[in-house]
C-alpha cells in the first residue's frame, strides 16, 4: 500500500536530513536561535532529528539586550526544556557604547547582531552554524544556498556558491572557512504557522493579539515594551490591542492591529492579509532594493 | 494595470471557518519542478504569473513592482512580472537570472517548489542543479521561435537526471494569435526529437504567461485546445516520492544515535521502499543482518515508515552499522562496487583531470575515486557523441571510474539516492562536478585479493627492518636524485635493504607511453606509487625521486600507505637557483619552448604544506642533507 507524505511531512524530513549531515560532517556545530517562530520550530525539528537524544550541539543567542521580555523568558525556558546549553552573545564594545535602536539606527543592527554574529562564532570556533531563514522571505535569500559559505571573515559570495545537487551537501571547507546552514530553506511563512499548530511547538506570546502599551511613530506601531523607551513630548502609550507577525528588537519592530488571539486565528489573519511579512522590520528598507543582500556579503545571517 | 484577476481567489473558507480550511490543507501534497527555458522564452513572466495568480504575491509587493516595472521593465507600462523572480542585484541590472532560485506557491490540492534556472549557454550546471530535486520539467518554447537548440538542451538535460513528467509549455501564444496549426507544428517538431534521446511521453499545452491563457483554467482563445490548464497539470501528476514507496527499502545511515548504553538507533532518509518493525533487513557492505524493532520518533514510535520520511531504526541484534552504510531489505539488498561506468557533468571552472584523485559523495558514503579518460564527451546540442580527453567547464562526459573501496550503489535509473554522486577537488573542497552511476565494471566483481602465507610482516622481519617510502619531490634540477642516491649508498652501509626509483629511470621503462600533460604526469605518479607500495610490503625502504608537482597525487601515494609509512621529502630549491644550476639544460630548452608543460615555467609545482622532512639546498650540502635525511628515518 503507498501513501504520500503531505508537503510539512516532506519538508519536515528534509530539514532533519540536512541537519544531521551537518552534525556527521561539521566539527562544532551551533544552533543560532533567536526565539521567532522560525527559530521555534528549527529548533523543534532538532529535538526531532536527534531524539532520544537531545541535540548534539548548543543553542547560540545573539543578543542586542533590546529584545522584548516575552522572548528572554521563552528562549531560557526552551533550553531547560530542550536540555541544550545555551549561549547568550552580546557584543562587548556595542554594550560599552551605549548602542541603541534610538540612537543609532543601522548601526545598532551592524554592531549588536553582525558584528555581534561575528564575534561570537569566532570566540567559540563554530565551524557550522543553523540559522532559521527561509527563501520565501527575500529575494537574495531565494538563491542562497541550504549550506552557504562564508570566509574566514564572515563574506559571503552570491556569484561563486557550490552547486547543490540531489540531497548530496558538500560541507568541507578549509580552516578558517564557516558555513550558515539553512534547514528550513524551503518553508514558507504558512508552512511555519501550520507546523507549529499540528506539533503544539512553543512560541512567544507577542504572536497573539493582546491589550499592550503603544506609540505610532512614521507608521510603525511600536510597543513600550520598558522604562527605556524614550516617549517625545506630548507622547503617552496608547492601550492598543495588537499583535506582531515578526519578531526582533522591540523599538525596530512593528506591531499591526489585531484581535487574533488564537492560532487558528493568527493564521486566518496571515492568510488574508494583503502585505508582505518583513514589512514590519526597517532593515529590509535600507539601501533600495537591494538591503539585505549587502548586508549578508557584510556577514549579516 | 491591463491583467486580469487572480482566477485563484482566497478560499471563503478562510474567513468563515479557519479550522475547517486549515483541516483540510493540512493533507496538501509537495511538487517540486523545474522552468527551463532561453532568456526570452518568458521564464521568469511565467513564474511570476503563477505567483501572481495563486495569490502569493502580497500588496508592498504588488506596489513595489509596479514601481520597478516602470523603472527598469521590459513591458513598458504594464506589470513586468519577471521582476518578482529576478532576485540579485546584480542579474537585475544584467535583466537575466544568473543562479539557480526557489520560488513557492500553493493551491487547494498541493504546494509548489519552483527551481527558476537560467538559460544561458555556460549554466547547464545551475539547470542540472535546479533539476536534480525536481519531479517535473517545464520546457519553454516561445511559439514565434519554435524548438531551439536551447530546446534540445534543456531537454535532453532533464532526461538525462530523470525526470519522468515532461510538459512542453509552447509560451507566447498570444503574438501567434493563438494559431492551432502552428501549436500542431511545434509539437510535430518536438515529438520528434524527443524520441530520438528517449523521451517516452510528454504533455504539450499552449499557454500564455504575460496574458495568462491555458495558467489555472481554460483560455477562451485556444478552443481547439482540450488538455489541462498548467496548474491543473502540476496539481495531479504523479510524484516520485510515491513511486519510490514500490522499490526494496534501502536507508543510508546518516548518524548512530547513542544517548546512553542501552539505546543504539540508525538514523536516515529512507531512500526506498518502506519499513516496519518485524521486517528482516541486511546492512552493507558487511552483509550483516538483523531485524527491525523500533521506529523511535518523538512523537512516539511508528508502526511503518515510507520512502522521504527521516527515521531512526533499532535492531533486534548488537551488529555493526556506522555512517555510510546501507540499511536494505535482507533478501535484496543493492550490489557493492569499486568500479564503475558513469555520466559526468562538470561543474568547475578548472578541467577534470583524469587519474587525479576526488572526494565521491553518494548517499551518505564519501570515498577516494579516480575517473579515467572520458569514454566520449555529449554534444548537448546535437547530442553527437565527441572524442574528448578531458571534462571542461558544463561538458557531459561518460567515463569509466574507480573508487579506493567498495561503495554501496544502485543504476541511477533504479535509485538517485543510491547513482548520484558528486565529486569534491580535494584541495579546494569545491564541488567540482555530479555524476549518474550506470552499472559496476565486470572485472570491480571478478578480481579479488589473494590471500598470501607469508605477509608484509614477515617479509619485513626477515630484513630486520620497517619498511618506508621516502619521496623526494622538488622542481626539476633541485637536487631530488643527487641526494637520494647519496641516503640509498648511506643506508646501504647501514644494511638496509633499499630500493631507489628514479623518475627519468621509470620513464625509460615502466612509464614510456606516458607523456607529460597534467593527465600524464598524474598517472606516472600513481604507478610509481603502486609499485612503491608493493615493495614495502616486500619490506623494502624505497626512496623515489620525482617532481612530482602536484599535492592531490602525493596525497593519493600517502593514503595508499600503511600510516607513517609514507615520509615526504620536500627538496625545496628556489626556481631561481635550479634555473640557474640547469645541469641538465632543460629550462633553458622551456624557456625558448622547445619544451612544453615544464614544471615552474608552464606548468604549476605545489609545494607540500608540511612534509616530514624539508631540505634547503641553499643552506645545506647534498651530504648533509642525506645526513639528515637518514638520521630522520633511523634515529
Amino acid at each position: 500500500m503507498t501513501s504520500t507524505l503531505t508537503h510539512l511531512e516532506r519538508l519536515e524530513a528534509e530539514s532533519i536530513h540536512i541537519m544531521r549531515e551537518v552534525v556527521a560532517e561539521a566539527e562544532k556545530p551551533v544552533m543560532l536561535y533567536s526565539v521567532g517562530k522560525d527559530s521555534a520550530v528549527m529548533l523543534h525539528l532538532a529535538r526531532k532529528a536527534f531524539y532520544p537524544s537531545p541535540p548534539p550541539f548548543p543553542l547560540l543567542h545573539v543578543d542586542t539586550t533590546w529584545k522584548f521580555q516575552a522572548m528572554y523568558e521563552l528562549r531560557d525556558r526552551m533550553a531547560r526544556e530542550s536540555g541544550m546549553e545555551l549561549l547568550v552573545y552580546q557584543n562587548p564594545e556595542a554594550r560599552a557604547r551605549g548602542i541603541n535602536p534610538f540612537d543609532h539606527g543601522a548601526l545598532h543592527t551592524d554592531m549588536w547582531k553582525t558584528e555581534g554574529l561575528k564575534q561570537a562564532l569566532d570566540l567559540h570556533g563554530f565551524d557550522a552554524a543553523f540559522g532559521g531563514a527561509r527563501r520565501d522571505e527575500e529575494k537574495s535569500r531565494a538563491k542562497e544556498r541550504i549550506f552557504s559559505f562564508r570566509t574566514a571573515s564572515h563574506g559571503w559570495d552570491p556569484k561563486n556558491q557550490r552547486p547543490e545537487i540531489w540531497n548530496l551537501y558538500n560541507a568541507r571547507k578549509t580552516k578558517g572557512e564557516s558555513i550558515r546552514v539553512f534547514p528550513i530553506s524551503n518553508w514558507t511563512e504558512l508552512d511555519i504557522w501550520q507546523y507549529i499548530q499540528l506539533n503544539d511547538v512553543p512560541i512567544v506570546p507577542l504572536y497573539f493579539a493582546a491589550p499592550r502599551p503603544t506609540v505610532e511613530r512614521d507608521g510603525m506601531l511600536l510597543m513600550v515594551d520598558d522604562d527605556r523607551f524614550p516617549l517625545k513630548p506630548g507622547e503617552v502609550p496608547v492601550e492598543r490591542s495588537i499583535r506582531f507577525r515578526t519578531l526582533g528588537c522591540y523599538p525596530l519592530t512593528g506591531a499591526v492591529e489585531s484581535t487574533a488571539s488564537t492560532l487558528s486565528e493568527v493564521i486566518q489573519e496571515t492568510l488574508l492579509t494583503t502585505t508582505s511579512e518583513r514589512q514590519g522590520r526597517a532593515i529590509d528598507k535600507d539601501a533600495g532594493g537591494a538591503g539585505m543582500e549587502v548586508k549578508k556579503q557584510q556577514g549579516y545571517f | 494595470m491591463t491583467t486580469k484577476e487572480p482566477i485563484y481567489q482566497v478560499e471563503s473558507l478562510i474567513a468563515e471557518d479557519i479550522d475547517a480550511y486549515l483541516a483540510k490543507h493540512q493533507h496538501k501534497t509537495l511538487l517540486r519542478f523545474i522552468t527551463c527555458g532561453s532568456v526570452d522564452d518568458g521564464k521568469s513572466t511565467l513564474i511570476g504569473r503563477l505567483l501572481y495568480d495563486s495569490k502569493m504575491i502580497f500588496e508592498d509587493q504588488l506596489a513595489a513592482l509596479e514601481a520597478d516595472s516602470k523603472r527598469v521593465g521590459t513591458q513598458g507600462q504594464e506589470i513586468d512580472f519577471a521582476l518578482l523572480v529576478d532576485g540579485l542585484a546584480a542579474e537585475r541590472e544584467q535583466g537575466i537570472t544568473i543562479d539557480v532560485a526557489y520560488r513557492f506557491f500553493g493551491t487547494e490540492k498541493r504546494k509548489f517548489i519552483v527551481a527558476d534556472t537560467p538559460g544561458h549557454e555556460q549554466y547547464t550546471r545551475n539547470m542540472v542543479t535546479g533539476a536534480s530535486t525536481a519531479d517535473l520539467a517545464v520546457i519553454l518554447i516561445d511559439a514565434r521561435k519554435g524548438v531551439l537548440t536551447q530546446t534540445r538542451r534543456h531537454s535532453y538535460l532533464a532526461h538525462l537526471i530523470g525526470i519522468r513528467n515532461i510538459v512542453l509549455a509552447v509560451n507566447k501564444m498570444d503574438l501567434v494569435d493563438y494559431s492551432h496549426a502552428r501549436f500542431d507544428e511545434i509539437v510535430a517538431d518536438y515529438r520528434a526529437f524527443a524520441q530520438s534521446i528517449g523521451i517516452a511521453d510528454f504533455v504539450a499545452m499552449p499557454i500564455s504567461g504575460f496574458k495568462g491563457d491555458n495558467i489555472t483554467g481554460p483560455s477562451a482563445n485556444t478552443p481547439w485546445y482540450t488538455g489541462p490548464a498548467l496548474m491543473e497539470h502540476l496539481e495531479t501528476v504523479e510524484l516520485d516520492q510515491v513511486s519510490d514507496q514500490a522499490k526494496p527499502f534501502r536507508m543510508p545511515v546518516q548518524w548512530v544515535n547513542r544517548p546512553n548504553l542501552d539505546f543504539r538507533g540508525f538514523s536516515g532518509l529512507i531512500a526506498a521502499g518502506t519499513v516496519k518493525p518485524g521486517d528482516a533487513i541486511r546492512v552493507l557492505p558487511s552483509g550483516k543482518t538483523s531485524t527491525v524493532t523500533r521506529i523511535v520518533t518523538l512523537a512516539g514510535d511508528l508502526e511503518q515508515a515510507i520512502a522521504g520520511q527521516s527515521v531512526t531504526l533499532t535492531f533486534a541484534d548488537e551488529i555493526d552499522c556506522s555512517r555510510g552504510d546501507v540499511i536494505a531489505l535482507a533478501d535484496n539488498p543493492p550490489q557493492a562496487a569499486d568500479q564503475f561506468e558513469a555520466t559526468i557533468v562538470w561543474m568547475a571552472d578548472e578541467e577534470m583531470l583524469p587519474g587525479r584523485p576526488y572526494w565521491l559523495k553518494i548517499g551518505t558514503q564519501t570515498v577516494t575515486a579516480t575517473v579515467q579518460q572520458p569514454k566520449y564527451q555529449v554534444n548537448v546540442n546535437t547530442m553527437e557523441h565527441l572524442a574528448a580527453k578531458t571534462l571542461e567547464l558544463n561538458a557531459i562526459g561518460v567515463a569509466n571510474l574507480a573508487t579506493d573501496r567498495n561503495i554501496v550503489f544502485e543504476p541511477y535509473e533504479q535509485n538517485h539516492a543510491l547513482g548520484g554522486f558528486i565529486l569534491i577537488d580535494k584541495i579546494s573542497n569545491a564541488t567540482v562536478a555530479a555524476g549518474m552511476l550506470h552499472f559496476a565494471l565486470r572485472r570491480s566483481q571478478n578480481v579479488h585479493w589473494q590471500a598470501t602465507d607469508v605477509g608484509r610482516e614477515h617479509h619485513a622481519g626477515i630484513k630486520n627492518q620497517k619498511p618506508a617510502v621516502l619521496w623526494f619531490t622538488g622542481l626539476s634540477g633541485a637536487g631530488k636524485s643527487t641526494i637520494a642516491n647519496l641516503v640509498e649508498k648511506k643506508l646501504a652501509r647501514m644494511n638496509r635493504h633499499t630500493f631507489l626509483l628514479d623518475g627519468d629511470n621509470v620513464r625509460h621503462g615502466l612509464n614510456k607511453d606516458l607523456g607529460f600533460t597534467d593527465a600524464d604526469r598524474i598517472e606516472n605518479i600513481r604507478r610509481v606509487g603502486e609499485v612503491a607500495k608493493l615493495m614495502t610490503d616486500a619490506g623494502l625502504i624505497v626512496i623515489t625521486a620525482f617532481i612530482s608537482p602536484f599535492r592531490s597525487e602525493r596525497d593519493m601515494v600517502r593514503s595508499m600507505m600503511a600510516p607513517g609509512e609514507f615520509i615526504e621529502v620536500h627538496i625545496d630549491t628556489p626556481l631561481a637557483e635550479a634555473e640557474a644550476r640547469d645541469v641538465k639544460g632543460l629550462y633553458r630548452k622551456a624557456r625558448s619552448g622547445q619544451l612544453k608543460n615544464f614544471t615552474g615555467i608552464d606548468s604549476p609545482y605545489e609545494a607540500p604544506e608540511s612534509p616530514e622532512i624539508r631540505i634547503d639546498t641553499t643552506a645545506l650540502t647534498p651530504d648533509e642533507a642525506a645526513d639528515l635525511i637518514v638520521a630522520q628515518l633511523i634515529p
